[in-house]
């Protein structure tokens, strides 16, 4: 019964993930066409200031987790060692997610472009059993000047 | 999130680069910071639990961490404002897990007056 259970739990993750997935994929690459006319910059020590009349900050998040067939292929990774493709996808999603988030706001107020990004990822899960899965928060922020 | 929207007129300037472009830094007053601890929340996390089989966003958590970090900048604000600062430069993020299910969210920066 527990195996049966187990099963379709792995069952439901991998369709659902995958499908969750693919959508979130198809969606982020619309906004970020959609958001290209902003350039996004990382720099800001030792440069001189952009010119600009106002500046403000601008944070994106978001808080995002592995399904449980993802958790599962992970867990036998660790095993054999090597690239952990599964989580490599979760990041990346994350990851942009988070400037899109950040982008679409400095956007909004009318941002020219932003500058001084900075990104930053943690580690939320909390107890590390190997059954919890990955969860991830990803923050980006930066300045938006116009 | 929401850091601008929740701003008074008399608004304190916020930005990641090292002075605020367009105008003048007058005066430094040195570093300030706002920090805070938060702990998840049970009915939150057991959502979080059915949400980790299929995976994706938790839309719960991430609220909760921008509520939080929205605080630790109002309490960063607030400092600078009691310095007498009309700006805070060069902000920084950090997050740390200090135990399991609470995460603390610290922003710093310098506070500066502009013109």
């Amino acid at each position: 019964m527990e195996f049966i259970i187990f099963i379709a739990l792995l069952a439901i993750g991998f369709f659902a993930g995958s499908y969750a997935e693919q959508k979130h994929y198809l969606e982020i690459k619309q906004r970020e066409r959609k958001s290209l006319h902003v350039p996004l910059m990382n720099f800001g020590a030792k440069q001189e200031l952009p010119y600009a009349h106002e500046a403000q900050m601008f944070v994106g998040s978001v808080v995002i987790a592995n399904d449980y067939f993802k958790t599962f292929a992970a867990t036998l990774h660790n095993l054999v060692g090597g690239r952990v493709v599964v989580y490599e996808s979760l990041l990346d999603r994350g990851r942009r997610e988070a400037v899109l988030r950040m982008k679409e706001e400095a956007i909004a107020w009318g941002a020219s472009q932003v500058v001084n990004v900075r990104f930053e990822t943690s580690n939320i899960g909390g107890q590390e059993t190997t059954r919890t899965p990955a969860m991830v928060e990803v923050i980006v922020y930066g300045t938006g000047i116009r | 999130m929401t850091v601008a929207k929740r701003r008074p007129a008399t608004a304190i300037i916020l930005t990641t680069l090292e002075g605020v472009p367009g105008k003048e830094v007058i005066e430094h007053y040195g570093l300030v910071q706002g920090s805070t601890i938060r702990a998840k929340h049970i009915g939150k996390d057991i959502l979080a639990g059915f949400k980790n089989i299929v995976g994706g966003e938790l839309k719960g958590y991430t609220e909760l961490l921008q509520e939080a970090r929205q605080e630790s900048v109002d309490r960063m604000v607030m400092q600078a404002r009691q310095l007498g600062a009309n700006a805070v430069i060069n902000v920084r993020f950090a997050t740390s897990a200090v135990a399991p299910g609470a995460a603390e969210l610290f922003a710093y920066g310098t506070a500066v007056k502009v013109q």
